[in-house]
């Protein structure tokens, strides 16, 4: 017995290893899902969703995870991806009122249409490969033509100026991609709870689309473990940002208006997900509110942050945390449930006003000239009132104060730049490269092969108020097939980017937060970018009906060349004026004498000598044979009526 | 040509030896046919051309919209009371603000823009005058170097609002434009500004916006054109250079000017005066520098919702005079005639219409003609045609005084009505205005005739001169060869030469004549119009002569031998003549037509009146009084005399000269194509046959 024990033990001590084992692994997989709520300036309100999945990192391939979308790790696994981040945007994220020196605006701020980057860890020689791969497995993925990606002339490779130094770097975007709904279920079907339950409940679509900013972003990052045997994990982090105005029955328009989350969303909240390990709901508010109250310590004001005079909180935060501008307050949305569902709500009692945060320089681009032939593409950085606090804080090199900006841009290689007609005005003062351009790093556009780069690092003074750049173009011409369908609309400059490699957006958070993946990425220093618009080129297009002009005009003129060629070539001409001679002597018909006397006496000159052709003779032989065919024919058209009528 | 010429040349001569004759092809017979008989078809073909010109109010079409996404007046309009009260608030506060002189009344307007949740920003203008510069024509309208010391003393500031749409990606944008004379502005004016207030309180709050929307509130100070170009000129091509005009005044309006992407139509809304008919009259004005012409769809658009949903009597410019024309309505009565016996011979033959309406349509299609062919825009929406932007003017005539409350509020609703609708419609576009026609002669706001059709006219008329050049040249060859025996006889394909010598030196001194203007401008000292004018006569009457002297073989007073044939000479002037026709009918259509009913019967008539004289034959004599009318009236000054006393615009009396260069200044000043064709085509021909005239042959 004792020795049948003894063999059982290292059996169940190997289960229960195994067991340890499995579990181990599978607990490593955590999603959160999160949602940020944040009055605007300009009465909206900004809803910031951001779910995160991570999967650590194992040593099997074809491993079964729980919560992680098996579609990513595949994606993953084959592309060897090792950061990449697809957003879709629609409407324009307006930097004056919304903010533009905050990790939520420099980081969620997208231009329109679809944006794809992503890095690789494979050999040099196969980064395009795995690109290519990558767009067509997500246009799939997310029902969107991504996969026109694909193509060389709509992709770049940038080295320094888009924040991220890798050489295995491709960016590509497409701003005419319509979003829809379409593309939104498929991002929510890698959700472990789908927008069936917990936070994602709230996204009704009618709403979600009624906004006025929309983008929906999936970044995701291999992490490595440093480990040997070990593969990487993975970390998803999807996000939907919407800025939705709130419905008001108030006239008085500086009072900002009041919503809970069915009157923005139509839908509450009756519980989390429960598969994420947390889900948290934070509301921001900025500027005078949070520098009011100083002292949290006692209960009484604590209880005062949330329900004062400017305004009234419908539930009771969880926390409050300070922030050195804002304050935030955090609601654990487990406690609901179907009877009591979660449906924060703001009131405002007073009128209040703040404005947000800017980036140090206002970045907008536009096209110059008119017509079909030439232009020039102009940015225009223009001094935020934020700028001169910013300058004087971080921004001191060798005495001289400078605002660094880096300038990123694509060009389609229909719009052919001349880059040697690079301007730069500083303060309306035309400046020598030397001056303002630290560096510069140009790649040409090779016409249908690809487009064009341009990544610009400009030094400008701090002081600075206005500084503008402008490069001339002159417009392709397309191939007729390589028109798209609407080609009279005009063609897109993708949006430029604009970053601030010396400023970095952090939330400086007073206190030691609980493990959100949110606060914690707001906490990390990014990077201030700020997009530019889309540009509309209007380039020189073809009637399209004349295709068919071309070809008929084409096919007369072929005729009428090889006619009269052929007929240079086969004519004999001395053996016709023999012929004709010859003809010249013989009788010629009645009816042509008549009519060569007419013809004589309008022209008025006397009545030439009988010389030209007439082949009178045979005539009226080829008139009795034709005669004869007409009978026959008619004869046999009579028969065959007759019989044919006879049955 | 000329090798054409000469083949048909050889195959003349050889019918004349008498060697066996080759059967011409067809065509070359044709050509021939044609050639020996240019007197008879000429009569016809002109006959034709004009005949084809009057009959082009039966052959003008219904407008149609053409593009589908247009869908104008499908949607209900969204313009709710409050909106309204909002433009009359504005109306009322700017009339106050006026009387009491509380300031700029600029800053108002800003204020209501920004309090619709508009970003608004105000530019400063210079009212610079346009200057000729003979390099500037056909260029762009952005090749104005900047004045170095602008004074402070006189400027314009322009206000603009822009709504940007809420769910839009920002690419494209629609302007609406109301000059507005913010220092003596009437209240009719004003009006104007209410209707765009009330719209803009509407498109602030929609969301079905696609494009933005920018209203511009331009200083009409100094004309409403030159503001509206200055703004257009900023949003496409600014100066990033520093300017002086920034320091001037208090507010600094430098570094706030917005754009919203690329325009994609503009209307420009006016109102004036009081309309003499029992509806509120819309007038629309659409011709551009140069006869270009906005997309007709945005007519189309505008006009079938003027007329089916907000029940305004609309209208297109037209020549007064023509219509109490006694001739043209015999004309008229005429083709009615004809229509109703085509009609009765076949009831499907329906272009027979009433006199009353061939008049309207003949009327309205002149001055579309004169306004085309003048080539200077009829309103500010000119000033965006020159950036390749379709644009209109709409000019309102209310029914009431402008102090009518009651009746403002309607005027409002359906005005802003009008617009949304427009808007609305324009918004729908995915791609720009390319569906409909660009090239069409209006006969009534609903009544077009496109360039297929009145192309014909054209082709007719000036399908004559290369017939008659062609037989002209073999008969001045033929009496050269006559007339000299020496041994340059076979060189006789070159006789042409001389002619050309003559021609090309007499272009090349209207070309001079064309140009003198510019230096006439640049003489110091203040002069009146009438003594430039004579400036510019004498310098070129004076310059004539040079030529005459300087060139031999020019002059039609030096009377030689073996001098060119006057056949040939006018056989190269009908060529030259037909050259400078052809190129122009593709620079401004309207002003080649008018230019070949003027000089194409000059031309095929000029023929020297000694021979005539000397003749005593009655149809000789009645030739050469013929080409001496005609040489009369083509002269240009007289010509603009004649068509002012058309126009009923007076008599021109002593002043005639000053008023033709004021004429002219206007021409070059908007960069008309008219000018250049007066000055290189016109007169050289002129010219030309005025040597033919007095050829002594």
């Amino acid at each position: 017995m004792a020795c049948l024990v003894r063999s059982w033990i290292p059996l169940l001590f190997l289960q229960s290893f195994l067991v340890a084992i499995a579990f181990g692994s599978n607990e490593g997989e955590e999603f959160s899902e999160e949602l940020l709520l944040k009055p605007l300036p300009d009465r909206k309100v900004l809803a910031h969703f951001h779910f995160e999945n991570r999967a650590p990192p194992s040593n099997s391939h074809g491993r079964n995870h729980h919560l992680f979308p098996k579609a990513i790790s595949q994606l993953v696994q084959k592309f060897r991806v090792k950061e990449m981040e697809l957003s879709f945007t629609q409407g324009r994220w307006n930097h004056e009122h919304w903010g533009g020196f905050d990790p939520l605006s420099s980081m969620n701020a997208k231009p329109v249409g679809v944006e794809l980057w992503a890095v690789f860890d494979v050999p040099q020689s196969q980064v395009d490969i795995s690109w290519k791969n990558l767009t067509h497995a997500l246009s799939g993925l997310f029902c969107a033509s991504i996969n026109f990606l694909e193509s060389s002339t709509s992709y770049a490779a940038p080295t320094w100026g888009f924040g991220t130094n890798s050489d295995k770097l491709r960016y590509g975007s497409l701003p005419r991609e319509a979003v829809c709904t379409e593309n939104l279920t498929p991002w929510l079907k890698l959700l472990p709870c789908r927008d069936k339950d917990g936070i994602s409940a709230l996204m009704n679509r009618p709403s979600v689309y009624r906004g006025f900013y929309h983008s929906q972003r999936l970044h995701l990052s291999t992490v490595e473990s440093g480990q040997e045997g070990l593969g990487s994990g993975i970390v998803l982090e999807q996000t939907l940002t919407v800025v939705i105005q709130p419905e008001t029955t108030s006239v008085e328009t500086n009072m900002q208006p009041s919503w809970s989350l069915s009157s923005l969303f139509g839908r509450k909240v009756v519980g989390s997900c429960v598969l994420a390990k947390s889900s948290n709901v934070y509301l921001q508010l900025e500027g005078r509110l949070g520098h009011e109250s100083k002292n949290v310590d006692t209960e009484i004001e604590a209880h005062k942050l949330w329900m004062n005079s400017d305004f009234d909180l419908s539930l009771k935060p969880d926390r409050v945390i300070r922030e050195s501008s804002s304050l935030l307050f955090i609601f654990d949305i487990d406690k609901s449930s179907d009877s009591e569902p979660f449906d924060l709500g703001l009131t405002w009692k007073l009128p209040s006003k703040w404005s947000c945060e800017q980036a140090p320089l206002h970045a907008s681009r536009f096209l110059m000239g008119s017509g079909n032939e030439r232009g020039a593409i102009a940015i225009l950085l223009k001094a935020t009132e934020s700028q001169e606090k910013l300058s004087g804080r971080n921004l001191t090199t060798d005495g001289r104060c400078t605002i660094k900006a880096n300038i990123f841009q694509i060009f389609p290689w229909y719009i052919k730049v001349y880059y040697h007609t690079l301007q730069i005005f500083v303060d309306q003062q035309q400046k020598t490269d030397s001056e303002v351009l630290k560096k510069i790093n140009v790649s040409p556009s090779t016409d249908k092969v690809s487009s064009g780069m341009l990544e610009m690092m400009l030094e400008l003074p701090c002081e600075v108020k206005s500084a503008a750049i402008s490069i001339e173009y002159d417009k392709g011409f397309l191939h007729i097939d390589e028109y798209p369908p609407d080609a009279n609309q005009g063609f897109d400059i993708p949006s430029a980017l604009i970053s601030f490699p010396s400023h970095h957006a952090s939330l400086d958070f007073q206190e030691e937060l609980s493990k959100s993946p949110l606060l914690s990425s707001f906490k990390e220093k990014s990077l201030v970018r700020s997009y530019t618009e889309v540009l509309l080129v209007p380039l020189t297009t073809p009637d399209f009906s004349m295709p068919y002009n071309v070809i008929t005009i084409t096919c007369t003129i072929f005729a009428l060349y090889f006619g009269s060629l052929l007929n240079v070539l086969r004519r004999r001409i001395g053996e016709e004026e023999r012929f004709l001679k010859s003809q010249a002597g013989k009788k010629r018909g009645g009816l042509k004498q008549l009519l060569s006397r007419l013809t004589a006496k309008i022209r008025g000159r006397p009545i030439e000598a009988p010389s030209s052709e007439s082949p009178a003779a045979e005539s009226s032989f080829l008139s009795s044979k034709l005669i004869f065919k007409i009978i026959l024919v008619a004869g046999a058209a009579a028969a065959w009526q007759y019989f044919s009528t006879d049955k | 040509m000329a090798t054409e010429k000469r083949n048909k040349e050889e195959e003349e001569v050889k019918t004349d030896d008498g060697s066996p004759k080759i059967k011409p092809r067809p065509i070359v017979q044709l050509g021939i046919f044609l050639v020996a008989h240019s007197p008879v078809f000429s009569v016809v073909f002109s006959a034709a051309g004009v005949l084809a010109l009057l009959i082009l109010p039966l052959l003008a079409k219904n407008t149609y919209i053409s593009e589908n996404a247009l869908m104008p007046g499908s949607a209900r309009s969204m313009l709710s009371n409050r909106d309204v009260s909002d433009g009359s608030k504005l109306v009322k506060d700017i009339k106050n603000y006026r009387l009491n002189h509380e300031g700029q009344v600029q800053k108002l307007v800003g204020k209501y823009m920004s309090e619709m949740v508009a970003e608004v920003y105000y530019q400063k203008f210079h009212p610079e005058g346009n200057q000729f510069h003979p390099l500037h024509f056909f260029s762009g309208p952005d090749s104005y170097t900047l004045l170095d010391n602008v004074s402070c003393a006189s400027y314009g500031v322009n206000v603009a609002g822009i709504i940007r749409a809420p769910r839009g990606d920002g690419k494209e944008s629609i302007v609406l434009v109301t000059p507005y004379d913010f220092i003596n502005g009437g209240d009719y004016e004003a009006l104007s500004l209410g209707i765009t207030s009330t719209l803009f309180s509407l498109l602030a709050r929609v969301t079905w916006l696609s494009k933005d929307i920018i209203w511009l509130v331009a200083d009409s100070r100094y004309g409403d054109y030159r503001p509206v170009a200055a703004w257009l000129s900023e949003y496409h091509s600014p100066s990033f250079k520093v300017s002086d005009l920034l320091k001037c005044g208090e507010r600094n309006t430098a570094d706030n000017f917005r754009r919203a992407g690329t325009v994609a139509a503009a209307l420009v809304l006016k109102v004036d005066g009081r309309s003499e008919r029992f509806e509120d009259t819309l007038s629309i004005y659409a011709e551009a520098s140069n006869g270009q012409m906005p997309n007709l769809d945005l007519i189309n658009v505008v006009n079938y919702l003027a007329v089916h949903r907000q029940g305004f009597y609309v209208k297109v410019e037209k020549v007064v005079s023509l219509l109490s024309s006694s001739w043209l309505k015999i004309i008229g009565e005429i083709f009615e005639a004809v229509g109703k016996l085509a009609h009765t011979l076949n009831p499907d033959w329906n272009f027979g219409i009433p006199v009353a309406d061939y008049l309207e349509g003949s009327a309205t299609l002149a001055s579309s003609l004169y306004s085309q062919a003048l080539g200077i825009p009829t309103g500010p929406h000119g000033a965006f045609r020159d950036n390749q932007v379709d644009a209109i003017t709409l000019k309102v005539s209310p029914r009431f005084p402008p102090d009518s409350k009651t009746r403002q509020h309607d005027f409002f609703l359906r005005g802003a009505r009008l617009l949304e609708g427009t808007i609305r419609s324009v918004n729908n576009l995915l791609e720009k205005f390319h569906q409909s026609f660009f090239l069409y002669l209006l006969t009534s706001p609903s009544k077009f005739i496109s360039v297929g059709v009145y192309m014909i006219a054209f082709a007719l008329l000036v399908a004559p001169l290369p017939m008659v050049a062609a037989s002209l040249y073999i008969e001045g060859c033929k009496a050269l060869t006559k007339s000299t025996d020496n041994p340059t006889e076979n060189l006789k394909s070159w006789k042409w030469l001389d002619a050309a010598k003559q021609v090309f030196a007499l272009h090349l001194f209207g070309f001079i004549v064309t140009l003198l203007p510019y230096f006439i401008c640049q003489v110091p000292g203040q002069h009146s119009p009438s003594n430039r004018s004579i400036m510019w006569g004498t310098t070129s009457s004076s310059l004539l002569l040079i030529t005459f002297a300087a060139i031999p073989g020019c002059s039609p007073f030096t009377s030689r031998h073996h001098g060119t044939h006057w056949a040939v000479l006018k056989s190269v002037t009908i060529s030259a003549a037909f050259i400078g026709l052809c190129l122009m009918s593709i620079i401004n259509f309207a002003t080649a037509e008018i230019g070949a009913l003027l000089l194409v019967p000059t031309c095929l008539m000029a023929q020297p009146i000694k021979p005539a004289l000397r003749s005593r034959r009655i149809k000789s004599m009645l030739g050469a009084f013929c080409s001496m009318v005609l040489l009369t009236i083509g002269f240009p000054v007289m010509f603009f005399a004649i068509s002012k006393g058309l126009f009923g615009e007076g008599l021109v009396g002593l002043s005639l000269g000053g008023e033709f260069w004021t004429w002219l200044e206007s021409l070059w000043a908007w960069k008309s194509a008219t000018y250049l064709y007066i000055g290189m085509v016109h007169l050289p021909c002129w010219l030309l046959c005025l040597c033919i005239l007095f050829h002594p042959s």
